[in-house]
């Protein structure tokens, strides 16, 4: 065929004719960079350990994909971020000094039980790196409530152990939780920064609100799940969280600390594993928070966003099926 | 009788949610899998179960406490319970099939494949082993009545999702379930030490 043919050629192909930019690898590889604030952060407080667990979990998450989908001759989909994310979000909720092995697990567990083996990116249940941190946290429970004690400047090797804020909320209360912080506004002033013992990402709010802008300036996730996920745990907090009777708690304390703002922007927004419509995301969150605050005030584990989001999880496809909107003008059916 | 209504919606919760049958114990998988296919059975299979859960569960207090204790043949109570449960179920069949056959074209199926589930039989075993009073035993199973349902409610809503998904083909029905219902189980043990009775 010579050259002039070709350009009067007519290509007839189906809509959709106008294709905006945005594929799946971008989103992804997107919300990958809005969690490097938050990695930093980790960096900062944890050490050399922080890159070496997160790294690790990127490496085994990525590498099981690719190992799965080749010895099936599948394509590899490694390309598309997502199992970089999976192994970037597990490592980023997994304690500072976990053992090697830990990881290797609990990347696995997430890509190729609870992703792969359910089809692959799309149609997965539940949250890959959720599952992923549950099944440690069931399996090497020891293992993985060992909280170091961050250490600014990047120097962290061999931390001492301490508790979480919300462990020792839990177990002594909050003027104790204070007393070790010294007054109150150190307090938060610690929660915002990150100064204090969780896992790896999640101590760090500013960190991870800095990412989550990012997100929400593109589009890539709107207010519905993080913003009623939020606003539930904070009033819950207020009305039930309290010693003196209703409405005597502090949300501040509940808000900053555990692995909300985490859960809330990065982990309950998963495309995949929430419901699609808009109303339906709104219940979603609130579930989400209602659940973490049961089992942050009454339950057996000191945080709860985890659980949270995975319940949710199973009722997704539920609510997309109640919050299912009406046709146009459709009747309804005649009971026979 | 004092009625306590704090423990029996504590009992209704825990036994609905925090230690539901399927999803901790185990138990009624049978039923689990094979009914929870589609929506429209797992919600006929909840509402039928629910309803022949507690009726049995009332027979096996009356005829445990009036009968076996005063005769001492509490050694018999699988025995016994496995007879009420199934006479229950087979006169209900009969009489439904007289008195309301839309209502036994809808429901009827099911009552055959709960004869033989396990949890028909567990909860009137526990509230025997746990001495609960009438009240108390009623919350019981009614609470884990809801919460088979739920199981059955939630496992539909998403095997009807995963009949479009590229599951691997040796996985695909009941194997991608069985891994599905772990999942699940491993979601539901954030519940745990929520209420403890």
């Amino acid at each position: 065929m010579t050259t002039e043919a070709k350009a009067h050629e007519l290509i007839v192909s189906v809509s959709p004719h106008v294709r905006g930019q945005e594929t799946v690898a971008r989103i992804m590889w997107t919300v990958n960079l809005s969690l490097l604030p938050a990695f930093i952060m980790s960096l900062y407080y944890f050490g050399p350990l922080a890159a070496f667990v997160t790294g690790l979990c990127i490496l085994s998450a990525v590498l099981a994909e690719h190992i799965y989908q080749t010895s099936l001759k599948k394509k590899s989909t490694i390309g598309d971020g997502s199992a970089f994310l999976t192994g970037f979000l597990l490592g980023l909720n997994l304690p500072p000094s976990v053992p090697f092995y830990i990881p290797i697990i609990g990347s696995v567990i997430a890509i190729v039980i609870t992703k792969l083996l359910f089809g692959g990116l799309g149609y997965n249940v539940f949250n890959p790196a959720l599952i992923g941190r549950a099944f440690l946290l069931i399996s090497f429970p020891k293992l993985m409530t060992v909280w170091s004690e961050p250490t600014a400047q990047f120097i962290a090797m061999d931390a001492k152990t301490t508790a979480t804020p919300l462990g020792i909320l839990k177990e002594e209360g909050l003027s104790k939780l204070i007393e070790i912080f010294g007054d109150k506004t150190d307090l938060y002033m610690s929660l915002l920064m990150g100064n204090r013992a969780g896992s790896l990402g999640e101590t760090s709010v500013i960190a991870l609100l800095i990412g989550a802008a990012l997100l929400l300036y593109r589009g890539y996730i709107t207010w519905h799940i993080p913003f009623s996920f939020v606003a539930t745990v904070g009033v819950m907090a207020w009305a039930f969280g309290g010693q003196g009777g209703l409405f005597t708690g502090d949300p501040l304390i509940h808000l900053l600390s555990g692995g909300l703002i985490l859960g809330a922007f990065f982990m309950a927004t998963d495309y995949v594993t929430c419901p699609s419509i808009r109303k339906g995301q709104i219940i979603f969150g609130i579930g989400c928070g209602a659940i973490t605050m049961m089992i942050r005030l009454k339950g057996g584990f000191p945080e709860g966003v985890m659980f949270a989001i995975l319940l949710m999880n199973c009722f997704a496809p539920l609510i997309d099926r109640g919050v299912k909107s009406k046709k146009f003008g459709a009747v309804k059916e005649q009971k026979k | 009788m004092n009625i306590d209504f704090v423990k029996l919606f504590q009992l209704i919760v825990s036994s609905a949610l925090i230690n539901n049958f399927v999803f901790t114990m185990f138990l009624g998988l049978c039923i689990f899998f094979g009914v929870s296919k589609k929506m429209e059975t797992a919600v006929g299979m909840s509402i039928t179960f629910t309803m022949v859960m507690v009726v049995s569960a009332a027979l096996s207090w009356v005829v445990y406490q009036f009968i076996m204790i005063p005769l001492q043949l509490t050694f018999l109570k699988i025995i016994i319970f496995i007879g009420i449960v199934a006479a229950f179920v087979q006169s209900a069949d009969t009489i439904m099939k007289k008195v309301s056959p839309t209502m036994y074209y809808k429901l009827g199926v099911y009552l055959a494949l709960i004869t033989t589930n396990c949890i028909i039989i567990a909860v009137p075993l526990k509230n025997a082993g746990e001495h609960y009073n009438f009240f108390e035993s009623m919350a019981f199973a009614l609470g884990s009545g809801i919460g088979f349902g739920l199981a059955l409610i939630i496992m539909a809503s998403i095997r009807e999702k995963l009949e479009v998904a590229d599951v691997p083909r040796p996985f695909r029905g009941l194997p991608i379930s069985f891994i599905l219902a772990g999942l699940i189980a491993l979601a539901f043990t954030g519940f745990s030490g929520l209420i403890t009775l």
